[in-house]
């Protein structure tokens, strides 16, 4: 049981972490809840099909399907948190200092939420169809189903509360620094997304690793333990990444801090916006 | 115009094929009973290398590792290839991660 009970709650908590940083980066916006549930919803299912198709999906592209499936999902992740980021660079100031209005402004907030719901989406679907892959073996292999369920089941409490216990402390982040700090963490998260894709590329030996590993830093932090795991959900920590999945980080972090400087509206077009209270 | 967008296609696709030109050399590893035979694989150093991975459990695995920065399932009776390397000589672990109590092996590099 205790074996299961860390097996899910390992995926639950890639996953958890994901959703807890999207909750964190949409505070204030309303019906936020509503469209990251349907994520998870949306999810749960779609890692149901991924776990069921398995099979075809593993044959697939001379054996590579898998490989290409996962980037695919995590670059998909990736270019969604890319479009939110750049977005709320262009509109959250302004979001921002109208934030007593926010609820009369549903629909200026309706396409980053699309996006931010189809990341807690790929997150769920990702992890979760592992966990069901790995339920289904346990069933089909006739092991004990009662360690199952209550191993499952604590499994996901705790990642789910790994999650919440997360959301609590980034909401803690004074509120002049707030949404700096969430898109910070989304553009990191990107990066760390955008590196594992690299990694399964590399897996499926379509891309050159330029180096395997660049650096070994497992000395410091091994991707096994739960700080290792943490951080590799969070912002992509990897103890043995290859030069190609740095490259890939690298050049996220540049793209999307850049394009949201490029996209921010200039000061002086701040100052000309006039105030509620005139 | 064209003609430079064909030695572009040309160019992308010699890239690509250099990438995998040759097949690499085959090594089999199957999962029975949770566990990989062998535990401990002798590949060869500094070449790239194909791994079979055969289940022969009905159950699925995935095989994991961080040191080959590897990590693929393998559904139930199923087989699986696994690019590796070219690896530097030493040992390198991996794992099923669904059943990591005893699924538990090594590739040696050398």
């Amino acid at each position: 049981m205790l074996a299961i009970w860390i097996l899910v709650f390992r995926e639950v908590l890639e996953a958890a972490m994901i959703v807890s940083i999207v909750a964190a980066a949409t505070r204030g916006v309303a019906g936020r809840w509503r469209w990251i549930g349907s994520g998870i919803l949306i999810g749960c299912a779609g890692a149901g099909l991924v776990a069921a198709g398995a099979e075809g999906i593993a044959g697939a592209l001379s054996g590579m399907g898998q490989e290409w499936f996962n980037a695919g999902v995590l670059l998909a992740a990736t270019a969604m948190i890319g479009w939110h980021v750049v977005w709320m660079a262009r509109h959250g100031r302004q979001l921002a200092s109208e934030a007593g209005r926010f609820g009369a402004d549903v629909s200026a907030g309706r396409r980053p939420l699309t996006a931010l719901m189809v990341v807690v989406a790929l997150a769920v679907l990702r992890e979760g169809s592992e966990v069901v892959l790995f339920a289904y073996g346990m069933l089909a292999g006739g092991s004990a189903s009662d360690g199952l369920v209550t191993g499952g089941a604590l499994g996901l409490l705790s990642g789910v509360a790994a999650g919440v216990a997360m959301y609590a402390g980034l909401l803690r982040i004074p509120m002049r620094h707030f949404f700096r700090a969430t898109n910070g963490l989304l553009i990191l998260l990107a990066a760390g997304l955008a590196a594992a894709a690299a990694g399964f590329l590399n897996q499926a030996d379509v891309l050159p690793t330029f180096a395997d590993p660049l650096w070994d830093s497992s000395w410091l932090l091994t991707d096994d333990a739960w700080l290792g795991r943490a951080l590799h959900a969070l912002v992509g920590y990897s103890a043995q990444p290859t030069g190609m999945q740095v490259l890939f980080y690298l050049s996220i972090v540049v793209l999307l801090s850049g394009g949201a400087r490029l996209a921010a509206p200039r000061r002086d077009a701040i100052a000309a916006v006039p105030t509620p209270s005139t | 115009m064209s003609k430079s967008v064909a030695l572009f296609a040309l160019l992308v696709m010699s890239a690509a094929s250099s990438v995998s030109a040759t097949e690499p050399p085959e090594f089999r590893l199957v999962i029975r009973d949770h566990r990989f035979v062998p535990a401990e694989l002798k590949v060869p150093a500094n070449t790239k290398i194909k791994l079979v991975v055969v289940n022969q459990d009905a159950t699925p695995e995935e095989f994991e590792s961080h040191e080959l920065n590897r990590e693929k399932v393998v559904t139930g009776r199923g087989t699986i290839p696994v690019y590796v390397g070219p690896l530097k000589p030493g040992r390198y672990p991996f794992f099923g991660e669904f059943h990591a109590e005893t699924a538990q092996g090594a590739l040696i590099a050398q």
